[in-house]
């Protein structure tokens, strides 16, 4: 009798064990699941709700015609790094009214865009980019960080910004500025 | 041996006395003599017997030949034949003897290259100037240049072979004697100078001196000789009088009256040092053909004010500092990128200067900014010192060359070209309108591959009305130039200081 009682603790202790480290090993598992992304203010599990926004800060011409100003919109939000990048972007380059000015030229349209492990952020844009463009170093250098700071300031996701036009790298939009490479964020040009 | 009257009369008035035609002005010694030119088959050409006269030669035609002698030696010509003998050497001339009337008609090269080979003096015929010397007279051909800017003018003079001169001041004029027996010298010497210039003529005053009127805007001037072993260059500073509309500060109450003195400004070093550490400079026009860059609203186009910019930058450094100013485009052509920095590489330029016309969104935007390359963060770590390879080399051996990517060239010239950039902007203030913050740093595509200090300067912004009316005229032109003019000359001095570019 005595050996049966052991043996049933002893059986029961092994069921104990076996059902713990079931639940040390695949519970977590289950809610790590879920994929890792900057804007995780939002539950990554149900689907964003319609009409949801986020705050994020947009940049256009300052009075001076030297430097961009800050401008905070609400803009749809997005699910994931990449679709709120998408959203920041479209938000960034679509028409405004006075006093507001952007130094994206008009008619400009987002065609793609994706983000690099490292961070880097490919942003196709449409031909407007460069054909409508004014030209000049200066707002040829204030189109270039209108879009880069978009994203780089308000995606910590984002470390740096390669545009691209009509799918494909430029070396200018207008003769000056360097865009062969991912460029970084630079605040230099915000008042 | 000719014999003329004892005093060298005026060479340019002798030009003007001679007979009517265009006539060879023989000066020697004795004194000077003309000999009428004629044309014949094409040739500038003189009579035999006019020759024979003026050089005591004797002539004589026999047997079809034309026989010319002096002291024993001979030259013998052939009617319609341009092979001639002269001193038992044969000569060939641009037309053979001609018979014109009762006379024998000859090349002037006849002088050179058949006489000369037999007169016991010297005889040095220059036929562009219609002019033939006779023995060892000092007759330096002189020439004239003069570039207006907008405070000052530069007048170039040369004279070759050498001879050398000094500057005085008479009133309103500068006398310039040279130290020769006469003058080779067109009068005027300049084409006709503009109501505005300085320099308002430049004519023969006498046998060796030459006379430069000034305009009354002239303050003082500045002469520095310049011999090398075939010429002599006198390089004359000439200032304005400081614009008299410019407000005047009222004077202190207790300052001490003094005579009213023309503002001079300071004068750039003239020519450099033996050793500059500046030879060679590439200046860059911004855009060209296709790409017209920035276009204002009436039109100026940014490849043009560029290129207009760059070529007054290039004859005022040339002529005035004796560096080589190389463009990167010269005509309206567009240029690529890399071709603009591969053309100051491999020249080794010791300063590039991409010159730009700038945009804004914004009408009101004006001002000149002076930009030198930013690099991220990723580069710079790659260019980190260290990166060498070792190589073979011509004649056995090994040697360590630094490798440095072609288009992070730039990193190691960033100091110099934010010192270089701050002097420019120091000669720019006051003169035209600058930007709030006109040194600014950005990764410029232009600038990065460029292996020497490097700035892009940008105008002012043509889409400002009053500011592409400003860029476009001549005068904003010249004021850039003389800037640009005097920051390189503070940035040679300083690297001369310092020991020499990077």
């Amino acid at each position: 009798m005595t050996q049966r009682r052991a043996l049933v603790v002893v059986a029961v202790l092994v069921v104990a064990a076996v059902v713990g480290a079931l639940l040390y090993t695949a519970l977590p598992r289950r809610y790590r699941a879920t994929p890792g992304n900057t804007v995780s203010a939002a539950p990554s599990t149900a689907p964003a709700p319609p009409g949801r926004k986020i705050k994020a800060r947009l940049f256009y011409v300052a009075q001076d015609g030297t430097h961009l100003t800050g401008v905070e919109r609400e803009i749809a939000y997005g699910e994931g790094a990449v679709a709120q990048a998408r959203e920041i972007v479209a938000a960034q380059v679509a028409p405004v009214a006075e006093p507001l000015v952007s130094a994206v030229p008009a008619g400009t349209s987002l065609r793609a865009l994706f983000i690099s492990d490292k961070g880097d952020a490919y942003v196709d844009f449409s031909h407007e980019l460069v054909s409508s463009h004014p030209g000049g170093t200066t707002s040829e250098l204030l189109t270039v960080y209108t879009i880069v700071d978009a994203l780089a300031a308000n995606l910590p996701a984002v470390r740096a910004v390669q545009i691209l036009v009509d799918g494909k790298e430029v070396d200018t939009l207008a003769g000056h500025i360097d865009l062969r490479q991912p460029i970084e964020k630079n605040l230099e040009f915000i008042q | 041996m000719f014999r003329f009257s004892a005093t060298l009369l005026l060479f340019a008035t002798l030009l003007s006395q001679t007979a009517p035609g265009p006539s060879l002005t023989l000066l020697s010694r004795d004194g000077r003599r003309a000999i009428p030119l004629t044309i014949a088959n094409d040739q500038e050409s003189i009579g035999l017997d006019d020759v024979a006269s003026a050089f005591q030669l004797t002539v004589q035609e026999s047997l079809g030949a034309i026989t010319v002698s002096y002291k024993g030696r001979t030259i013998i010509l052939t009617p319609d034949q341009t092979l001639a003998s002269s001193s038992g050497r044969l000569i060939s001339l641009p037309a053979p003897p001609t018979r014109v009337g009762r006379r024998w008609v000859v090349p002037v090269e006849f002088i050179s290259r058949a006489l000369a080979l037999i007169y016991d003096t010297k005889l040095d015929l220059r036929k562009p100037s219609h002019l033939l010397i006779v023995g060892d007279l000092r007759v330096p051909r002189v020439t004239a240049r003069y570039e207006s800017l907008a405070a000052s003018g530069r007048l170039t003079i040369d004279a070759t072979p050498r001879a050398d001169s000094t500057v005085t001041q008479d009133g309103q004029r500068l006398m310039i004697k040279f130290d020769a027996d006469a003058l080779d010298a067109a009068s005027p010497l300049l084409p006709p100078q503009g109501a505005q210039s300085l320099v308002q003529s430049v004519t023969v005053a006498n046998a060796t001196t030459i006379a430069v009127e000034l305009s009354p805007r002239f303050a003082g001037f500045k002469a520095t000789a310049q011999p090398t072993d075939t010429s002599a260059r006198q390089i004359i500073d000439i200032l304005a009088q400081a614009d008299t509309t410019t407000p005047q500060t009222p004077p202190s109450t207790t300052q001490t009256p003094t005579p009213q003195q023309p503002a001079v400004p300071e004068l750039p070093p003239a020519l450099g040092a033996p050793v500059s550490p500046i030879r060679t400079i590439a200046i860059d026009p911004g855009h060209g053909g296709e790409d017209e860059g920035v276009k204002g609203a009436n039109g100026t186009k940014e490849k043009e004010v560029t290129l207009s910019v760059a070529r007054r930058a290039k004859a005022a450094i040339e002529a005035r500092l004796g560096i080589r100013v190389l463009l990167t485009r010269d005509d309206d052509k567009n240029v690529g990128l890399d071709d603009r920095t591969s053309l100051a590489n491999n020249n080794k330029a010791d300063l590039y200067i991409s010159v730009h016309a700038n945009a804004s969104m914004r009408r009101s935007t004006i001002g000149a900014d002076i930009m030198t390359v930013s690099f991220g963060k990723d580069e710079i770590l790659s260019t980190a010192p260290g990166a060498a390879e070792r190589v073979p080399t011509f004649g056995g051996g090994l040697r360590d060359i630094e490798l440095v990517p072609w288009d992070l060239a730039q990193t190691r010239h960033i100091e110099q070209s934010t010192t270089f950039a701050g002097l420019l902007r120091d000669q720019l203030n006051t003169k035209i309108p600058l930007a709030e913050q006109p040194l600014q740093r950005a990764p410029l595509r232009v600038l990065e591959s460029a292996n020497m200090p490097a700035v892009l300067f940008e105008l002012g912004y043509l889409t400002n009305a009053d500011q592409e009316k400003l860029i476009a005229s001549d005068a904003f032109q010249n004021t850039v130039v003389q800037a640009l003019y005097d920051a390189i000359v503070r940035f040679r001095d300083a690297l001369s200081a310092a020991g020499g570019t990077q």
